[in-house]
């Protein structure tokens, strides 16, 4: 455990923090829940969970004056761990949405899973990280969703699973570790990535 | 590729589990909190917990028994009994519960999962039912702990409430409950045929082979309670067996 584990969580309406949060604590974190904008684009460390719809995630942000703020943030590389809706909120939109634009921080648009597969997805899939990551490691994580990205950002060090074709599971870009499943559900696999990432910012060594 | 999801469903009456599962070095397996870590580390891949308190003590204790499960395990966590509008299933999700289960309010109100699913999203939005065969074939909903039968075509109510929104279906066979026969396969067949969503079978398990059946039925995930809570078989002793009949499992 090291000393400084600040770190905020973004709240964004429609996330149930309790998991999140109970994690954090788990792993000596003291997390502060925010909707300050000053904080989000502060705080040493930012979780942005989230469940729901992009398009009522995103009329929170934009209405808080936080969407700015977190994408200056994403930008910049600063260390943020980006969870489930949180990693479709960062693309430029979804098909669970249409005409509600993300975040853009990333040219990817969430689509929904095929036909062929029982949606939402939910439990726990193989996840395959390629040979950049460097916190995300090979193992179950467990995912609920009915919508996934399939192509990481250019440049990030990505991790894959499969369902009805191959998804984007997590990626790693500079500071930013987004996830489309839930480390905070997933166990000791999950337990360990944050632990890492919490550790990751200590460091300053967010730089990819 | 997604594995078989083994749930242990603890039963819970007034914050204490009824039926206790007896764990090495447990000290108090009628704690939820303290059975459901245990599970944890023993392989469970999501935990069940189902209020059984009479409905007038269940809103104080139900939110309190979450809470306590919620800090103590990191793997998914569903809740249900008693869940009877959107205001329940909030508290349980604001305690920590990550899917929330409705049965009977939604039987009598089939709106509620409307509702459920537009607040909360499918994922956390599961409905439950119980299913009993009846004489000229083909099965009904019961409801009430199966004290009451509805004349409701299950198969027909989970294709409605998985179109309303339903995100999982937790069956639950009310003849095979409790006789450790083995889930009621042609029932698993019958609603895998008509939704998209996940299901849960429940009901009858008591081996292994019980749990293989329900999966090549259709089945995403199995539920038990009495095979563990017997003590006779472990989550990773059971885990271990699937894997050696051939099911893909999280070790």
């Amino acid at each position: 455990m090291t000393a400084n584990r600040e770190v905020t969580v973004l709240q964004t309406g429609s996330a149930n923090l309790a998991s999140v949060l109970a994690a954090l604590r788990r792993l000596g974190a003291e997390p502060e829940v925010t909707r300050d904008p000053a904080v989000v684009e502060r705080s040493p460390r930012l979780v942005v969970p989230g469940v729901g719809t992009l398009a009522a995630a995103m009329s929170v942000l934009t209405a808080e004056g936080l969407a700015e703020p977190l994408a200056r943030r994403v930008a910049a590389g600063r260390s943020t761990l980006a969870i489930c809706l949180g990693l479709q909120l960062l693309g430029t939109g979804s098909e669970e949405s249409p005409g509600v634009a993300g975040l853009g921080s990333f040219p990817g648009v969430s689509t929904r899973f095929p036909a062929s597969v029982r949606t939402p997805q939910l439990g726990w899939n193989s996840v395959a990280p390629d040979g950049a990551c460097r916190l995300i490691e090979t193992g179950y994580a467990y995912f609920a969703n009915s919508y996934r990205v399939v192509e990481p950002p250019a440049g990030a060090a990505a991790a894959y699973s499969d369902y009805g074709g191959r998804f984007v599971a997590a990626f790693e870009r500079g500071g930013v570790v987004a996830c489309q499943f839930h480390p905070e559900l997933s166990g000791s696999y999950g337990l360990r990535l944050m632990e890492r990432w919490l550790g990751a910012a200590d460091g300053g060594g967010a730089s990819c | 590729m997604l594995t078989v999801r083994i749930i242990p469903c603890l039963d819970v009456r007034a914050g204490r589990v009824v039926k206790g599962v007896r764990f090495q070095d447990l000290a108090d397996a009628g704690d939820p909190a303290a059975l459901a870590a245990a599970y944890e580390a023993d392989g469970a891949d999501e935990i069940m917990v189902l209020d059984v308190t009479a409905t007038e003590e269940r809103r104080a204790t139900a939110a309190d028994t979450v809470r306590r499960v919620r800090e103590r395990i990191s793997i998914p966590l569903t809740v249900g009994g008693g869940v009877t509008s959107v205001g329940d299933a909030a508290a349980l999700l604001e305690a920590g519960a990550d899917k929330v289960g409705v049965n009977t309010a939604a039987v009598s109100r089939p709106g509620l999962v409307d509702e459920l699913a537009a607040r909360f999203g499918a994922q956390c939005t599961v409905i439950a039912i119980d299913a009993a065969r009846r004489s000229p074939g083909g099965f009904e909903v019961v409801v009430r702990s199966g004290t009451a039968r509805t004349g409701i075509d299950a198969v027909g109510w989970a294709a409605e409430a998985s179109a309303r929104g339903a995100g999982e279906v937790l069956l639950m066979s009310f003849d095979r409950d409790g006789t450790m026969a083995g889930y009621d396969l042609e029932l698993i067949e019958a609603v895998v045929a008509a939704v998209g969503v996940p299901i849960v079978a429940s009901g009858g398990a008591a081996t292994a082979s019980h749990m293989v059946e329900a999966v090549r039925a259709g089945a995403s995930a199995v539920l038990a309670a009495s095979i563990f809570h017997f003590g006779e078989l472990t989550v990773r002793a059971l885990k271990s067996q699937l894997a050696m009949l051939g099911l893909e499992v999280r070790r």
